[in-house]
């Protein structure tokens, strides 16, 4: 029920902006998020953004997953994927 | 552009007639101008049927053209007809000698965009090394067909002591694609109408005869080659399964996407798995021979992906006997090291919400 | 976005498919309310990874699954009538109707435009005049903020000639009356996006009855996360709404998407396949908007709608009965020949059991596998 994809807000005019993801771009609605700006992260379903997608909220996600599994979230900064990520 | 004058015969319009497919003196100016000028002549020029001359074994395929919309990123529906073709007498091991090209043609086709479509097969077919030596045309009245449809069949030789055929799969043989998936399928789908977003997806549509020439002439005990275009890998893994009444398992993280047909992929909710390629082959071959396959098609511009993803399983039954559906032929190894059936896709892959 | 690629990590699946596996729980029963985390659960093949005694349930959260016959039925009918173009997202297509499916309508000449978003059928409408452009409006909370957009842009450019089919649905009225059948559920796996608009309060009143809630999103360590928060608060006799989802979901969700469907929509009673009429559960079109609402401007008398004989649908929505309790799974009814909804939409629950049906198969290179 709930295909969207997160992307990056790289042009605002009005109501609409224009919004990638590797590559790919596309059109979408953007007036129901509040204080939308460009090089906000945005969920885009059927043609709009339902939502921000919070950088900070998915950092913590991931400094949570590195508290439980130390080992693993090792080998996800090796990747350089995961820079602020915090290792206890 | 002037006025045609009935009896001068000249093809002024800048639009396909209903009479350039009437058999008169308008067709026999559109076969000149725009067939003949870009093709070639037929062999011999003028007769009803060409003549070529073979030994050995003979491949022979026939393919039809409908792509909408007909000029893509990457290519147009004159190019996919002659690489589609090439590549089906490559998977059988053939290099082609001749091909044929029929046309159903839209009452109001522009002459550019024909003069287009047909300027690409000739290149096409110049780069793989054959040329279009028989052909048809006829026109339809509007609505009849959408532009431009295009038939094309083609002849090939089969060197001596190629065996390939979607039967020859066996246990214990690895599964090798020769690049990324889903470039054509996300192509095509990324111009069409109500699909409009800018991305760099670009067909990977390309004729592979030289590609599996290097191939075949560095590996004598290739199995199975196969190009997976409409339906993608999966309906072509669960083909050569069927026919060489085998299990195929797949390692998901071995599969190569490119980002971009990724992310188009995951906005539309559709699966790479199932979306065509029209330039990519799939190669199933004992596994003493994998690493000279992939060094072989690394090193062509066409196989610089090349990339083992899966094997042909020994024998056994599953557990618990078998699933409701039928047999599992194709079986997925995701991530998490947990299975799943991959099956034929049913339906036409279309934009999802859910 | 960086922090989704290490989201993706595969080391950090299987670490906590394994952490999960380990747990020591009593035997429960969880429901995944949304199609798309059916679907994921399926395709990771997340089922093998819970802990003996843990089952996995999914719930009425596929929005053609839910969409009962006779509005389906209306819809197609409407195909029927000159001049009319009906404008669906591309996951209706196959849902077959009382007599046939809208693919089926399609080869008998109803003119059917797929779109990704409705705003493409409202341009679809200002491109053509002449037609009468409907939209099937389907849909959970999730989607139904794009159709309010869509039907604001059609009244701001003065379009005569574009309506909607309202069949949207709401998910916490479905869930409270899921709580009142008999169905024994111990947690709620809830909704990703659906939360998004209507925030992880609205699941208050379902945690309030004794029934964890945790709303995650769909990667496969959102959903395996869920699992341990759910499991964790069963164990420790806990009954709350928590939420995994925290880069996208917020307590009170979005206050402007919400705005745009109270202005946009009343809240009505609807029917929902398998579950009957529930009351404010569903979405019609408000006063100021009725000029776009398809069942006031078309007239269209139907045949009462049949289900197909055999069809349980319905238990397999409510979480009654598992796909494969259908006697028409696997055999009268598969993806190729659906002959209900929930094995023709790619969300609903047959369909995710057949296509990604797991196996038990003995592979040698298990033992590869760290």
């Amino acid at each position: 029920m709930c295909l969207a994809v997160p992307m990056k807000v790289i042009e605002i005019e009005g109501p609409m902006a224009q919004v990638e993801e590797s590559g790919v771009r596309r059109s979408a609605r953007v007036d129901l998020v509040e204080g939308i700006k460009v090089g906000d992260y945005v969920i885009v379903h059927a043609g709009i953004a339902i939502d921000r997608l919070e950088p900070e909220e998915a950092a913590e996600t991931l400094k949570l997953f590195a508290e439980l599994f130390p080992s693993e979230m090792g080998a996800v900064e090796a990747d350089g994927a995961a820079g602020r990520a915090e290792k206890s | 552009m002037g006025r045609a004058e009935r009896g001068a015969g000249r093809v002024s319009e800048d639009r396909v007639l209903l009479a350039h497919g009437d058999g008169g003196e308008l067709m026999a100016e559109l076969i000149e101008r725009v067939f003949v000028s870009r093709l070639g002549t037929g062999d011999p020029p003028g007769d009803d049927s060409a003549r070529l001359e073979a030994s050995g074994r003979l491949a022979f395929t026939t393919d039809a053209f409908v792509v909408d919309p007909i000029f893509f990123p990457g290519g147009d529906i004159g190019k996919l007809a002659v690489c589609g073709t090439v590549n089906d007498l490559a998977a059988a091991g053939a290099r082609p000698l001749a091909l044929s090209a029929g046309f159903i043609l839209e009452e109001g086709l522009l002459f550019s965009d024909l003069e287009r479509v047909v300027d690409s097969m000739a290149a096409a077919a110049r780069e793989s090394g054959t040329r279009v030596i028989c052909g048809d045309t006829k026109v339809v009245p509007r609505g009849g067909a959408d532009q431009i449809y295009i038939t094309t069949s083609g002849v090939g030789e089969v060197p001596a002591g190629v065996e390939v055929s979607g039967a020859g799969a066996r246990p214990g043989d690895v599964v090798i694609v020769s690049g990324s998936l889903g470039d054509h399928g996300l192509a095509v789908l990324s111009r069409r109408e109500g699909l409009e977003f800018e991305s760099p997806i670009v067909s990977d549509c390309a004729p592979l005869a030289g590609l599996v020439g290097e191939l075949l002439a560095a590996c004598s005990g290739v199995h199975v080659l196969r190009d997976p275009t409409r339906g993608g890998l999966a309906t072509v893994l669960n083909e050569i399964a069927s026919q060489s009444q085998a299990t195929i398992e797949l390692e998901e993280s071995a599969v190569p996407v490119g980002e971009s047909v990724a992310a188009a992929c995951e906005l539309l909710g559709l699966d790479p798995l199932y979306a065509a390629n029209e330039g990519k082959m799939v190669v199933v071959i004992p596994e003493p021979e994998a690493e000279a396959a992939l060094s072989a098609l690394r090193r062509h511009p066409l196989g610089e992906q090349a990339s083992a993803i899966g094997r042909v399983l020994e024998g056994g039954e599953p557990r618990g006997g078998e699933p409701p559906g039928g047999e599992a032929r194709v079986l997925l190894r995701t991530v998490l090291g947990t299975h799943r059936i991959l099956d034929r896709h049913v339906g036409e892959q279309m934009p999802r919400i859910c | 976005m960086e922090q989704l690629a290490a989201l993706r990590n595969p080391e950090l699946v299987r670490r906590l498919a394994q952490e999960l596996r380990g747990l020591a729980v009593p035997a429960a029963t969880l429901m995944e309310v949304c199609g798309t985390h059916t679907v994921a659960i399926a395709r990771h093949g997340l089922r093998e990874a819970l802990p003996d005694g843990v089952r996995l349930i999914a719930g009425p959260g596929c929005p053609v699954c839910v969409t009962p016959q006779e509005e389906i039925d209306w819809f197609l009918a409407l195909g029927g009538l000159e001049g009319v173009t009906l404008a669906t997202f591309g996951d209706m297509v196959r849902v077959p109707g009382s007599e046939r499916s809208l693919e089926q309508a399609r080869a008998e000449g109803a003119e059917v435009l797929v779109v990704y978003s409705p705003m493409d059928a409202v341009e679809a409408a200002a491109r053509r005049p002449e037609r009468q452009v409907v939209f099937f409006g389907i849909g959970f909370e999730t989607t139904a903020p794009a159709v309010a957009l869509a039907v604001m842009e059609a009244r701001d450019r003065g379009l005569r000639n574009f309506s909607v089919l309202c069949a949207h649905k709401l998910i916490p009225p479905a869930m409270m009356a899921l709580l009142e059948s008999e169905i024994a559920v111990d947690g709620f796996i809830c909704p990703g996006h659906v939360s998004v608009i209507i925030g992880s309060q609205a699941y208050l009143p379902v945690s309030r009855r004794g029934k964890p809630c945790v709303v995650t999103g769909f990667e496969a360590v959102d959903v395996l996360r869920a699992v341990q928060m759910l499991l964790t608060q069963i164990i420790e006799g806990r009954s709350e709404v928590e939420v995994e989802y925290r880069r996208a979901v917020r307590p009170q969700g979005n206050i402007k998407a919400q705005e745009a469907l109270a202005r946009t929509f009343r809240v009505v009673d609807a029917r929902w396949r398998g579950l009957g009429e529930i009351p404010g559960s569903g979405y019609e079109l408000a006063e100021e908007f009725a000029e776009f609402d398809a069942t006031k401007r078309f007239d269209i008398e139907l045949p009462p709608a049949k289900e197909p004989v055999g069809c349980r649908c319905g238990d397999v929505l409510r979480g009654a009965i598992e796909p494969s309790e259908c006697g028409l799974f696997g055999k009268a009814c598969t993806p190729r020949n659906p002959v209900g909804a929930c094995m023709v939409s790619s969300e609903g629950a047959c369909q995710a059991h057949y296509r990604y049906r797991g196996t038990s198969w003995d592979v040698r290179n298990e033992e590869q596998d760290g």
